[in-house]
């Protein structure tokens, strides 16, 4: 897998494979994380509590990109995997007192299972472009639906977070405002990142791209389509796991619609979409512009100006920014906010 | 015409209900003939379903009430669903926003009402609102995307219909509202009893949907619609405007959810998110009749209204949409080219 660095990998033409600059993209992230550690200490307590959230919308998101931007599989049903990630975490804590770092490796495995069988029926009977996201989104509704109504899972009810007197590590709890948290989520997302530099970089990654750009010809070649689509379903579903997983620890409750509500989904799709799709950055710089809109237009409407003045304490602005800013983004800078700007700097 | 017969043999040989669920019997050749062998195997099925509900229940008069409802509600999701298979068929666009025009609807006609208008002659306002409105839509945001990848279109109405939505929830607040019609009261059919208003918004359903047909077959302008949802460059070639069809369909589409929702307002509670609910049926029914056939929208809406009613009985305590959801994911990979094929 040494073919971005060797000098001797050519095409079958002569000409040398191009450059990723994989390496670039692990430095920057070390870079990166080296100089956000510092930032709940310097940021207010809201401040630090809307960075969590924007880790939280960049891990969905980074999973979300993996299966869709970099696998070509549309999914519009990633509140499935979110959703398990934070119910076997609930679950698991709340009925039998398991610790939501087990809670969370567990629910990365059962939404890889889900997302494996999910994915084998969909490939199994071809379902492309349109049937994939409604099928994946009809998954999705399913255990919405099976949550809401259903004794085991507490019904609509879902679970709550019991509070402990002392902070811990092991049961991921700390006091409310606490920097520990962020630290968490920063970990999490760097290792997602990670993750997703090498998987793209890898065999399997490059394999997977081959299939999503001309699936009849990667099968042609011996390319096992089938075999590596499902791991990078996967591997999606358990990132987006972890999010969710992590959700419930930080604000300490999930009910069915939280978990896997079709608004879900669209939180794990905005990012990437707004970033950029299948880049490794996009998620992220997505995450970073979605993440305060909540808080900014919630500002503007308990303090609206004298104009909006019977808008006060109503909800739906920000998702209403949210949409206006996916128009413009899918119409006008399709290759999202990374894209774009990564174009420009290639073509200087 | 001439693969028929041998479709039709092929599917005898396989044998009883089997024949309709296997996908490599697909047709080649657009044919205007009746499927009848099909239909046939579907009513078989609703039979059997029904007499299972019987046995289940072990009650008539639940099964009759559970069969009333279901068509009458069948009826509504058939219009809202024949507008979204025919905006598939023709711009092959997979409109997430189609609910949230249908709620748009829903609060127009709440707004009417308060102003004193009966509720079925606010359709005389919201069905050319919604028209216009889906024009401008069209022509202002999706004309910009057409041709590109199908995520693009997808999530562009995905935009739209968190921008529709979200500002309802921002100038009416989440209180459920309703709409009254006077003089509402049940009416006994057979051992069941249904509103008037139910009865009301199926038949009106019924009317409009009849009229989209013989607009789509009869008129010049369906003829277009119908070229270009076939081939849309050999339409452009014998001088149809591709961009004014694009326009009008999608706005025939839009009028039609408009319609639905001041339909259903009588028998709803108006919320922001009440469309969405019907968009998740719809879609439903779009896959089960094919996307971008209109007259299988309709039969497929009548199917799914019964199968919600009679998976409430199956499965007590479960959300109806559960089994709407079952039938869905069981109809996308047994028959993903719905029970009747495409012919817009």
């Amino acid at each position: 897998m040494t073919t971005t660095t060797a000098p001797a990998a050519t095409t079958a033409a002569g000409k040398p494979l191009p450059r990723q600059p994989w390496n670039r993209h692990l430095l920057a992230i070390a870079v990166l994380t080296v100089l956000l550690i510092p930032l709940p200490l310097i940021l207010p307590p809201a401040q630090a509590s809307v960075a969590v959230r924007v880790l939280i919308f960049a891990l969905m998101s980074i999973g979300w990109n993996m299966m869709s931007g970099f696998g070509g599989m549309f999914s519009f049903g990633h509140a499935a995997y979110f959703g398990i990630g934070a119910y076997a975490g609930g679950f698991l804590l709340v009925e039998h007192n398991v610790s939501p770092w087990i809670g969370m490796l567990v629910g990365m495995v059962i939404a890889a299972a889900f997302a494996t069988l999910i994915g084998f029926l969909a490939l199994r009977y071809k379902l492309r472009g349109a049937y994939f996201a409604l099928a994946t989104f009809a998954f999705a509704e399913m255990l919405r639906l099976w949550a809401t109504n259903s004794e085991f899972v507490n019904r609509a009810v879902g679970y709550h977070v019991p509070l402990r007197p002392e902070s811990s590590w092991w049961w991921m709890q700390f006091e409310p405002a606490s920097a520990n948290y962020f630290w968490i989520a920063l970990g999490l997302t760097v290792i997602a990142l990670v993750v997703s530099v090498q998987f793209v970089r890898s065999r399997a990654g490059q394999f997977t791209k081959a299939a999503r750009d001309d699936e009849d010809a990667a099968a042609a070649v011996g390319i096992p389509v089938m075999r590596y689509k499902l791991l990078t379903m996967a591997l999606s579903a358990a990132i987006t796991a972890v999010a969710g997983a992590f959700y419930v620890q930080y604000f300490l409750f999930i009910d069915p619609d939280l978990a896997f509500g079709s608004s879900v989904s669209i939180q794990a799709i905005l990012p990437a979409v707004i970033g950029g799709v299948a880049t490794i950055w996009g998620p992220v710089i997505g995450a970073v512009v979605m993440g305060p809109l909540n808080d900014v237009t919630a500002t503007i409407l308990r303090n609206p100006p004298p104009a909006l003045e019977f808008l006060q304490g109503r909800g739906g602005l920000d998702v209403i920014v949210y949409g206006a800013l996916l128009i413009i983004i899918v119409l006008l800078l399709p290759q999202g906010i990374y894209g774009a700007l990564r174009k420009r700097w290639s073509r200087r | 015409m001439t693969s028929t017969p041998d479709q039709d043999h092929v599917a005898a040989g396989n044998g009883g209900g089997v024949a309709t669920l296997d996908p490599d019997e697909l047709p080649t050749a657009a044919t205007r003939t009746v499927p009848w062998l099909r239909i046939g195997v579907i009513a078989a099925l609703i039979v059997v379903a029904i007499v299972l509900a019987y046995v289940r229940a072990g009650s008539g008069v639940v099964v009759v009430q559970a069969v009333t409802t279901g068509i009458l509600i069948g009826g509504i999701y058939g219009l809202v669903a024949m507008g979204l298979t025919l905006i598939f068929g023709v711009l092959d666009i997979v409109n997430f926003a189609h609910g949230s025009f249908l709620a748009l609807a829903l609060f127009l006609t709440f707004g009417l009402t308060q102003a004193g208008l009966h509720v079925y002659l606010a359709l005389a306002v919201s069905v050319p609102a919604m028209f216009l409105l889906g024009v401008l839509v069209q022509r202002g945001i999706l004309a910009g995307a057409m041709g590109k990848p199908l995520e693009n279109q997808l999530l562009i109405t995905l935009g739209i219909s968190l921008i529709i939505e979200n500002a309802l929830l921002l100038f009416f607040g989440a209180n459920p509202r309703s709409v009254a019609l006077s003089g509402d009261r049940g009416v006994p059919i057979f051992e069941a009893v249904a509103n008037l208003s139910r009865i009301l918004a199926f038949v009106g359903a019924l009317l409009l949907a009849g009229l989209l047909y013989l607009l789509l077959q009869r008129t010049r302008l369906g003829t277009a619609i119908r070229a270009v949802a076939a081939n849309d460059t050999g339409a452009q070639l014998v001088g149809i405007d591709t961009r004014v069809i694009y326009a009008v369909t999608f706005a025939l589409g839009t009028a039609c959810a408009g319609a639905a929702g001041t339909l259903v307002a009588p028998l709803v509670t108006i919320e922001p998110t009440t469309g969405s609910l019907f968009n998740i049926v719809a879609f439903v029914v779009v896959v089960l009749g094919g996307m971008g056939n209109v007259v299988g929208a309709l039969v497929g809406g009548l199917i799914i209204g019964l199968a919600e009613q009679l998976g409430g009985i199956y499965l007590p305590g479960q959300s109806p949409l559960l089994s709407v959801f079952i039938v869905f994911v069981l109809v996308l990979f047994l028959r993903p080219q719905g029970l009747f094929r495409r012919s817009a």
